[in-house]
């Protein structure tokens, strides 16, 4: 498909992607994390675009962070330090686990961009209170927004933007659903791509690609192959390679709990609510990153619940390496996944991962296994 | 200097210390046989509602400590690891975990929790520690969630800190059955008011050349300020050991023989390698006069009020060390080089804990810009002792000295 062509490309195309929506008009203010409001910062005019590392050697990120830090923060770190980040306005720091707090420092301490800000969310997200906390901090970024920016959003902004991001949540769940039930019609790589795409190139393009997308599929022929369906569950996940070499293997990602996929776009912004109460509901109630807390078995709940859903034969956890949250979440989701009698592996991957391809035996010897 | 300076008497304190240690312990080990609660909680959490009801509080971390001290961290973080826990994670959580699983340590595991209490104002490593203690020992778990003061408190950080205060107390009056007095509560806040100024107090005495301790002491008569805060007994001890410190200063006794330069600790200790690491420096006259670490337990002082002790409480947990900016973390750390006239700062980049690590990159940065004093950094870990390279350690710390005495004119 031509459109998810466009995906892949404004990935690796970053500079020019970034560019393009510069000419919009459009400044653009990037965030590490997916607990980033993004409704927020598109209804001020500007263009929410979530960081990744682009993977590039650590060479100026040495002199601020140590190597025992994760690949996510020291990569973004490198790329911003790199210039490769020059096309940013701005950007914004989510609270999440110790390192990202660090960055945010590191990076205001170093700044090379106008616009910066701080989210000190909540950690815990089950209370009346950190409901009230998580709802005043979305309003002291929109003050912030305003402030710098000097303008005014409106709750027809917002109003307008969170339907725009609900469309696209929309058409991923309608794609991933699809993509879920049908395993081998879409390629792991390319479900990957329009997720990460939809992150981070124009949003009201990515709305009417992922549109064609969607009913494109419904002409699609669904021949049934029988797969060997996985889970994928951890930290963040973009690695293409991956998925290939779970297909490579006879094998399928049928679904996820990364934030880099499902726990991004399951689930929608309530429209009928206060714009920024139901952003600040969204965020509470959506599937649970492990640097938050909602409850003791929250994470294993959901997991299983997915494994189920999607009939899936195995979980393979993608554990970055010195990623505190996932690793103390492991044992125990393993623990539970064990006890259903559901098989996993755990998979730690360090800053080289991406062009090592050494997973692949142990994915293969996994995916036959199950 | 041809003959060696004979020791300096040791500090008379210390064994009445260990002795309120001990008995200490055994109450927390003795609390089911005598009907009392015991809680778990974090070092940096708000105690003083725990000893104003009566519930004897216990710190993992504290214990973790012990464990390092007693050279027992890498049995039980080696035991965490089978148990599937990645052997990036902070040695104190590796550890307390798997001991509560084998009973092992030093005092054979701590006493079984009643409840929980976790404060994140430290790091984002004790909610996911106290996750899965809760699970393990199915017992209530309160979280006392403090935003992150990047650059300030604000309005809706305090607002947000202030409702849990009450969650915090109609908690703990649930979990005990009981009510809370508020009378009893003032004493008690008073009275941890009273013990973090002392325990000031006593860091403050470092300050005198020769200093009449070193952070290494600083390091072992912490454990009451953090274990026994609220207390009588703490506000009673430090007040003798400040008399004893004082009257080393009179009577002109350091730590350190010969003491001539002088240095600033960041991070938590190597409690594994105190004496190693103490002996290196001094046999340079060197004394470690103080450190970032041991001083979070009286830094929040400023915000605290003795006499609305419930109130404040909010603003002085949420604004420790470990819970603001780097930057702001550097401005401290300035500050302490001249109130402590130090020549050289040595940082241990703690693979435990990425919260007090990630940034010393900066902070050194912007303490040799601002001072020109030398600055090293170690990389080591508090428990377990398997990042530990003693020789390139000791090279580090010789070349660094050189460069420390270069410096202040006296090589
Ligand atoms: S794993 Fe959690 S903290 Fe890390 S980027 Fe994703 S949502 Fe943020
Ligand atoms: S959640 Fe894990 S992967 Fe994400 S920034 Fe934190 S440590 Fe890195
Ligand atoms: S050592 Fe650091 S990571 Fe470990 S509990 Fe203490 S503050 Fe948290």
């Amino acid at each position: 498909m031509k459109e998810i062509k466009r995906f892949h490309e404004a990935a690796s195309q970053l500079a020019d992607t970034a560019a393009r929506i510069r000419r919009t008009g459009r400044k653009i203010i990037g965030y590490p994390c997916s607990y980033a409001p993004e409704e927020l910062i598109h209804a001020a005019g500007c263009h929410p675009m979530r960081l990744f590392s682009s993977g590039h050697g650590i060479v100026q990120a040495e002199n601020h962070l140590q190597s025992y830090c994760c690949s996510v923060v020291r990569g973004i770190l490198e790329d911003s330090l790199a210039g490769r980040l020059d096309f940013l306005d701005g950007t914004m720091f989510p609270h999440t686990c110790d390192s990202m707090q660090r960055l945010s420092d590191i990076w205001r301490m170093n700044g090379a961009y106008e616009f910066f800000a701080d989210l000190a969310l909540p950690a815990k997200l089950n209370t009346p209170n950190s409901a009230v906390y998580m709802e005043s901090v979305l309003a002291r970024c929109k003050a912030d927004l305003e402030t710098a920016l000097k303008i005014s959003i409106t709750d027809a902004d917002l109003a307008a933007s969170i339907a725009l991001f609900n469309r696209i949540r929309t058409h991923l769940s309608t794609i991933h659903d699809f993509y879920s039930r049908h395993p081998g019609q879409i390629r792991g790589s390319d479900m990957n791509a329009l997720v990460k795409g939809a992150m981070i190139m124009d949003r009201d393009e990515a709305a009417a690609l992922l549109a064609d997308v969607a009913a494109s599929l419904r002409h699609m022929p669904v021949p049934d192959t029988p797969v060997t369906r996985v889970v994928l569950s951890g930290s963040v996940c973009d690695i293409p390679d991956l998925f290939d070499a779970v297909e490579a293997a006879g094998g399928a990602v049928v679904g996820d709990d990364l934030c880099t996929g499902q726990r991004w776009f399951d689930g929608q912004v309530a429209e009928d609510q206060p714009p920024l109460t139901a952003l600040a509901n969204r965020y509470r109630e959506r599937v649970i990153c492990p640097s938050k807390h909602a409850g003791l078995t929250t994470r294993a709940d959901h997991l299983i619940s997915l494994v189920n859903k999607t009939r899936a034969h195995g979980v393979l956890f993608v554990m970055l390496k010195f990623c505190d949250p996932h690793a103390f979440d492991y044992p125990y989701l393993k623990e539970c996944l064990d006890a259903k009698g559901i098989r996993s592996m755990a998979l730690e991957m360090d800053e080289g991962y991406r062009n090592q391809g050494q997973f692949s035996t142990r994915i293969e010897t996994f995916i036959h296994m199950l | 200097m041809s003959d060696t300076p004979s020791p300096p008497p040791k500090i008379m304190a210390a064994k009445k210390m260990r002795d309120l240690m001990t008995t200490y312990y055994l109450e927390a080990l003795s609390a089911a046989q005598n009907h009392r609660q015991v809680a778990w909680i974090t070092s940096g959490g708000p105690v003083e509602p725990l000893v104003a009801m009566d519930i004897i509080p216990v710190y993992p971390e504290n214990h973790g400590a012990m464990i390092g001290s007693a050279k027992m961290g890498e049995d039980l973080c080696a035991k965490a690891e089978d148990m599937g826990y990645s052997g990036d994670l902070c040695a104190y959580a590796r550890s307390d975990i798997a001991c509560a699983v084998v009973k092992g340590g030093p005092i054979g595991g701590l006493p079984k929790p009643d409840m929980l209490i976790c404060c994140n104002n430290i790091c984002g490593t004790v909610l996911k520690w106290y996750e899965i203690q809760a699970r393990y020992f199915q017992v209530p778990l309160f979280i006392f969630d403090t935003p992150v003061c990047h650059t300030g408190y604000t309005p809706e950080i305090a607002a947000y800190v202030k409702t849990q205060v009450n969650e915090y107390i109609a908690f703990l009056e649930q979990v005990s059955g009981k009510k809370m007095d508020p009378a009893r509560m003032n004493a008690v806040g008073k009275l941890s008011y009273e013990g973090q100024r002392l325990w000031q107090q006593v860091l403050n005495t470092t300050a005198h050349k020769p200093s009449p301790m070193s952070a290494f002491d600083a390091f072992f008569f912490l454990a009451l300020i953090v274990t026994l805060r609220g207390t009588q007994i703490a506000v009673d001890f430090y007040k003798e050991l400040i008399a004893e410190l004082e009257q080393r200063i009179k009577d002109g006794i350091g730590v350190v023989p010969d003491e001539t330069y002088r240095l600033l600790w960041d991070n938590l200790p190597v409690w594994h390698r105190l004496k190693w690491l103490s002996d290196r420096f001094s046999a340079h006259q060197a004394c470690l006069v103080a450190d970032t670490y041991t001083s979070a337990w009286c830094g929040a002082l400023k915000y605290m009020d003795e006499n609305n002790f419930l109130d404040s409480m909010a603003e002085a947990y949420t604004r420790i060390y470990l819970n603001i900016g780097v930057d702001e973390m550097a401005e401290e750390v300035l500050k302490m080089i001249r109130f402590y006239d130090i020549h050289g700062l040595v940082m241990h980049s703690n693979r435990s804990c990425k919260p007090y690590s990630f940034g010393q990159m900066d902070i050194m940065r912007i303490v040799r810009e601002k001072t020109g004093i030398p600055v090293l950094m170690i990389e080591a870990d508090m428990v377990d002792p398997r990042s530990f390279s003693e020789s390139q350690i000791e090279t580090r710390i010789d070349a660094f000295m050189e460069i420390v005495k270069h410096k202040a004119g006296r090589s």
